[in-house]
């Protein structure tokens, strides 16, 4: 018997509906079509302080964070940026509760050179009302800008050689953290892939570490970036995140969200289209008509408008290793739904937001991001789909790029992509220029652009998926360049795309729905001499 | 190897080719010979607002007319203040890692300004070393004539110099990268394959805008 969160269509099912970047789309699906459902929410913690305090002083695999405290030591508070969680959480956000707290205790041990580093590796800087909305007005007074800062890997002064692995990846970290007695490093754990090692050693390093794991080999080697035992991207940050943790002192707190993404006026988004009450079922088919009228800013306003409840699920600390091996259980716990096989052909909806988009718009190489990167590394044991099958998305593909955060995104999209798409020879003809660019640079240290290294490693992110589907045919695009672009095949609707992905033939397929947001793992059983 | 062709007052500094020559003006060799220049410069002051919104060239040529008469030594002497007091002070901060970063990158740095050689001179050595393309008075018996040698830098000449600094040190203007903060500059970014507007005006930042041109501010940041 399948999981109650994984069910098939038949004649009498409603049409199921879809993301289509700020859109919702109706989509028809054959009977038979196995459609995956986000679990409901984990339970959340009941007294999330309670929880912090408790974690703190029970952590895993070390003394509690009180026995590491001295007065006059120096102290460096890290924190993961705005890319979690997506998107961003109601008010309190659950960092600015692990920051008070441990600010209060820091001030108990007399404890007062502090300073809190927004771990943004080469993601854009956080704006101040961002940091505002994420670390809460109290700490936002006290510390910002001196104390509370982005952190700039491209600022050499402020940048430290650790060591380097065996392999010769250079571990080159935030210089305030490495010359602090104490780095303490507060982590919001939305997916598997997040947190560990890869909190320090990728949230404060800068290009010359990235690129050691950043590269489309490594990438092809992740099956999938969510199972971090089957991630050579995990095992490369984890030998770099062993050298930092040998040279910092770090004492890890990640915390857990479960998966309430939409509050109560969309709610509703989360559920079974079959078990929809008639007054739900009447607010989806407004939702769907209204965003196919209104103007872009209106859409995207309707669902950034409203922050995620985000219920708190669990807070490990500690060593980093002992705490996260709890976080990944939890996470597993909230998003992991068990299937058997694989399918043929694999149908979802890219939404209007990823971790690189916040607060702008899904340019058109996020949602290759989002399709061939994200979407399809959503599983565990085997990918969701067949090697050599199709990924149907539906998304309006729209050449249209936030000039501040995503301007390198734009020449590569534009320049480079036209030119080839084979992750190797933009990884050895361009990354490194690119990366070099100055005008970039300065967008990347003085404004709130994106690192001009970070279109490459995006693109890189969906090499895994590139190399095991066959096809990917994008519904719903408002132009055809941009598909052809980034090498996906257009249909107008969702039956004449699984019509295509058959390539005519009369046979039969096994068709599998992704539906989300909110975020589901497939956890994929093969049958006995499955590949 | 690529160059990065910097424009200099207004990009790099927060001044412009107005003060120095106002400093000029105000420290003649007596009280009466700088109020002297300075009535004639005010009589000329509604021809140059004119000509800085039709022709940048026209303007340079007026504002460079009030030079007339000064002897080289005198030009040469206060130009150590007028850096050292007025445009090393509004460098804006971010300027020197710019640079540096275009430097980093393997890219030769030419600075191509309006601005007189002896003045942009030692702006050039606080830079870390530049190559110049900028203006140059005509001396005679070392003293200033109020003329520029020809080519005047200005405009659409900037693109036209830029090509030709490009074709004898054998850089690929695709590969080149230009930056300024005029829209009467567009010649000078057009001409090479990466331009940026740097604390860009209103017109510019448009074009900028319409382009995809990177556009940052260089009193922004941390």
């Amino acid at each position: 018997m399948s999981h109650p969160c994984l069910i098939t269509l038949d004649n009498n099912s409603r049409p199921r509906v879809l993301f289509a970047g700020d859109r919702l789309v109706e989509v028809d699906l054959p009977a038979g079509t196995r459609v995956l459902y986000p679990k409901p929410p984990l339970e959340p913690l009941k007294d999330v302080d309670a929880a912090i305090r408790h974690a703190i002083a029970h952590p895993y695999g070390t003394e509690p964070l009180y026995a590491k405290l001295f007065p006059g030591m120096k102290v460096t508070i890290a924190v993961d940026d705005i890319s979690v969680p997506l998107p961003p959480m109601r008010k309190p956000d659950v960092r600015q509760r692990v920051i008070e707290i441990v600010l209060a205790l820091l001030a108990d041990y007399a404890v007062d050179d502090i300073e809190i580093i927004i771990a943004t590796s080469v993601h854009r800087r956080m704006k101040a009302h961002e940091v505002r909305h994420m670390v809460g007005d109290k700490v936002f007074n006290a510390y910002w800008p001196k104390r509370l800062y982005n952190h700039d890997p491209e600022n050499p002064a402020a940048m430290a050689k650790v060591g380097e692995t065996e392999e010769g990846h250079v571990v080159e970290l935030n210089r305030r953290a490495v010359e602090s007695d104490l780095v303490i490093y507060v982590n919001l754990n939305l997916v598997p892939m997040d947190g560990g090692y890869k909190s320090v050693s990728v949230g404060l390093c800068g290009y010359n570490s990235l690129r050691a794991h950043h590269t489309p080999q490594v990438m092809r080697n992740c099956h999938s970036y969510m199972d971090p035992k089957s991630s050579e991207l995990a095992t490369i940050v984890e030998r770099m995140g062993k050298i930092a943790n040998q040279a910092l002192n770090v004492f890890t707190i990640e915390t857990t969200v479960n998966n309430r993404m939409f509050g109560r006026p969309l709610e509703f988004l989360a559920k079974n289209e079959d078990d929809l009450t008639s007054t739900e079922w009447s607010l989806l088919k407004g939702l769907v008509k209204a965003t196919a009228k209104l103007p872009q800013p209106a859409r995207q306003a309707i669902f950034e408008r409203v922050p995620a409840p985000y219920g708190v699920t669990g807070v490990f600390a500690g060593d980093t290793e002992a705490a996260h091996e709890q976080t990944l259980k939890r996470c597993n716990e909230q998003y992991l739904v068990p299937i058997e096989g694989q399918a043929d052909v694999l149908v979802a909806g890219i939404p209007y937001i990823s971790p690189y988009n916040v607060n702008a718009f899904l340019n058109p190489l996020l949602v290759s991001v989002m399709a061939q990167g994200y979407l399809f590394n959503m599983y565990k044991g085997a990918p969701l789909v067949k090697k050599g099958g199709t990924l149907i998305i539906t998304h309006p593909c729209t050449d249209k790029f936030d000039h501040e955060q995503h301007a390198p995104y734009i020449d590569f999209v534009h320049q480079l992509l036209p030119e080839t798409r084979d992750g190797y020879e933009l990884h050895k003809r361009y990354e490194e220029k690119f990366a070099r660019n100055p005008a970039f640079l300065e967008m990347f240290r003085k404004g709130h652009a994106y690192h001009p290294a970070h279109p490459f490693f995006m693109w890189y992110w969906g090499e895994a998926g590139r190399q095991h589907l066959g096809k990917v045919i994008v519904v719903g695009a408002d132009n055809e360049y941009i598909p052809k672009i980034l090498g996906y095949e257009t249909a107008r609707n969702v039956s004449e795309a699984l019509y295509r992905a058959r390539d005519g033939e009369n046979r039969t397929q096994d068709i599998l729905c992704l539906h989300l947001p909110p975020i589901v793992m497939g956890e994929v059983r093969l049958p006995r001499g499955g590949a | 190897m690529a160059a990065s062709y910097f424009d200099v007052d207004g990009t790099l500094v927060s001044s412009n080719l107005v003060d120095p020559t106002v400093y000029y003006l105000l420290n003649q060799a007596t009280p009466l010979a700088s109020l002297r220049k300075v009535g004639k410069a005010l009589l000329r002051a509604p021809a140059m607002a004119l000509a800085e919104l039709v022709d940048r060239r026209t303007f340079n040529e007026l504002l460079f007319s009030a030079y007339e008469g000064m002897s080289e030594d005198r030009l040469h002497l206060l130009a150590d203040e007028i850096v050292d007091g007025k445009i090393i002070p509004s460098l804006y901060p971010a300027a020197r890692d710019l640079v540096q970063k275009s430097r980093d990158a393997g890219h030769e740095i030419v600075l191509v300004s309006g601005s007189l050689d002896f003045i942009l001179a030692k702006v050039a050595h606080y830079l870390g070393g530049c190559t110049m393309i900028c203006n140059r008075l005509e001396m005679r018996k070392q003293t200033a004539t109020g003329k520029l040698l020809k080519p005047v830098v200005a405009g659409p000449e900037k693109a036209r110099l830029i090509r030709e600094h490009a074709r004898q040190n054998g850089h690929d203007l695709n590969d080149c990268y230009a930056f300024s903060d005029s829209y009467s500059d567009i010649p000078m970014l057009s001409v090479v394959g990466h331009p940026a507007a740097v604390n860009p005006d209103a017109r510019l930042a448009l074009l900028a805008r319409a382009y995809d041109w990177p556009t940052f501010r260089l009193s922004e940041g941390p």
